[in-house]
């Protein structure tokens, strides 16, 4: 089973781990302000990319924090974890 | 036309088409050579008479998703505009060994989808109500007709979930799918179409607009039109014409048993348990269940789904606690906010986009073969399309599909 290095308890098993989807998508600073693009655009538009990517996970079996990673897509390695409050890592 | 099934094994597939170099240009180029992409190019020779087409598979025909699916066809869906696009497809199916001329072992034993409480006893006879309305043959069956239809479903009562009935489609079913790829490749080869293998798309070439041409691993080719037809790499392509799509592609992970004797009659799927399980013509049981959470392009998923899987299976079918595993695999869907599809234009001239099948594309092979084949030569969408374009995201007309699409995302 693949291993995630949760950033507080460190490696534990997937299957005590949520998968929280794109990382760093913040809420419109002024949500009535959007129009019907932009809102579909956060609301149902996601990066979808093909190599590393940042996403958050929950350690919802464990300590029950969230945290960002960037996980490749094609081999499901993980390249880095991070607080919420971090910027992305640079990864290779 | 009566046969032993799986007895009759076609003719080895290198003999069934030509393996072409790719021409500088043709007038369409299908970026996809699965079951989609085959579809469309058979479609698009044969009812619009378009022969100067190529096919573009990176890999070999037919080895993606067209290779991993479970080989469920079924037209069961909630809402009208679904109802009219799976329901053309099945009434294909049910004319397409005639039409390809190859067998397809296209068997219509039926479908279970398994209701375990009240919710889902009262969301099913909805969906039965709403087929019945647009024609399609469904009906609500209880537990002891559930025991009928397929014996070896558990259905006591002292179960965690027990089976409280079912929707029950008798025209649903099964077919092979590397057939299914054989027949459209070899009869799309047949009218003129170049299926053209290891050849990966590696840019989209406009002007003005307009899609000119594709780059590829094997050099430029011009185009005058281009239709997407890439399932889980749909994000990919669609980015290099700068178009971006309400798409995550996720690892779906299928699995066989080993040969057995025939025990399983129909097809059962059930959305509480979580699994779906149908019995191959060869009798392996195939079984599927639902998407790893976790968005992926490495056509493998996580161990712990297979067991969840597992677990559901033997809840069901007690009678399969000594099968053994054979294989598991995965495949890359590509899903949407609302379950169903994107077939139509896109911002970019000329461009036409397939995509967003998710977990349920198989089923709509021929159906969509020929709504996106009439979509791409008319250059407007087919009737059936219409519903499922790009821009439902913005206007909001989405086809919520999650409760009939099975499997959960």
């Amino acid at each position: 089973m693949q291993l995630i290095p949760c950033p507080w308890c460190g490696p534990r098993e997937e299957a005590e781990f949520h998968y929280g989807g794109q990382a760093h998508v913040a809420y419109p600073a002024d949500p009535s302000a959007l129009s019907d693009e932009e809102w579909a655009k956060f609301v149902f538009f996601r990066a979808n990319p093909s190599g590393p990517f940042a996403e958050r996970w929950s350690h919802s079996a464990g300590c029950r924090r969230w945290f960002n990673a960037v996980r490749d897509t094609r081999t499901h390695d993980l390249l880095a974890v991070y607080r919420l409050d971090e910027p992305r890592p640079v990864t290779p | 036309m009566t046969r032993t099934p799986g007895a009759d094994l076609p003719e080895h597939p290198d003999f069934l088409w030509d393996n072409p170099d790719p021409k500088r240009a043709y007038d369409v180029v299908v970026v996809g050579g699965g079951g989609h992409g085959l579809a469309t190019a058979y479609y698009l020779a044969k009812v619009h008479g378009i022969t100067n087409v190529a096919v573009l598979e990176k890999g070999w025909l037919a080895g993606g998703n067209m290779a991993r699916n479970t080989t469920i066809i079924r037209s069961n869906y909630l809402w009208d505009e679904s109802s009219g696009i799976y329901e053309h497809s099945l009434k294909l199916w049910e004319g397409l060994e005639e039409d390809l001329g190859y067998p397809l072992l296209f068997s219509q034993r039926g479908v279970l989808n398994l209701a375990h409480s009240l919710q889902d006893v009262r969301d099913s006879v909805r969906r039965v109500e709403a087929n019945k309305l647009n024609g399609i043959d469904a009906e609500w069956v209880d537990t002891a007709r559930v025991k009928e239809i397929c014996p070896i479903v558990n259905t006591s009562p002292d179960v965690r979930y027990p089976v409280l009935g079912a929707t029950f489609q008798p025209r649903a079913g099964i077919a092979k799918h590397d057939y299914v790829a054989w027949g459209f490749a070899r009869a799309a080869a047949a009218m003129g179409v170049d299926l053209i293998q290891n050849c990966e798309v590696t840019g989209i070439e406009q002007r003005d607009g307009r899609v000119t041409a594709v780059e590829t691993s094997r050099g430029r080719i011009a185009a005058g039109k281009v239709a997407l037809c890439a399932a889980g790499h749909s994000s990919v392509l669609a980015k290099m014409a700068g178009i971006d799509l309400p798409l995550v592609s996720h690892p779906l992970q299928a699995l066989v048993s080993e040969l057995l004797e025939p025990v399983h009659p129909t097809v059962v799927m059930s959305n509480a348990v979580h699994v779906y399980v149908s019995q191959a013509h060869k009798g392996e049981l195939v079984m599927g269940a639902g998407i790893d959470s976790y968005s992926g392009y490495g056509q493998r998923g996580s161990f712990h789904i297979i067991e969840e899987q597992m677990a559901a299976a033997l809840e069901l079918f007690p009678v399969f606690a000594r099968a053994h595993l054979l294989r598991t695999w995965a495949g890359i869907v590509d899903v949407t906010p609302d379950a169903s599809p994107i077939v139509g234009l896109t911002p970019v001239e000329n461009l036409f986009l397939n995509c967003g099948w998710g977990t349920g594309g198989f089923k709509a092979t021929p159906g969509v073969g020929d709504c996106f084949a009439h979509t791409v030569a008319k250059g407007k969408p087919h009737p059936y399309a219409e519903p499922f374009t790009l821009d439902r995201f913005t206007t909001g007309a989405l086809v919520d599909e999650h409760g009939a699409a099975a499997v959960a995302h």
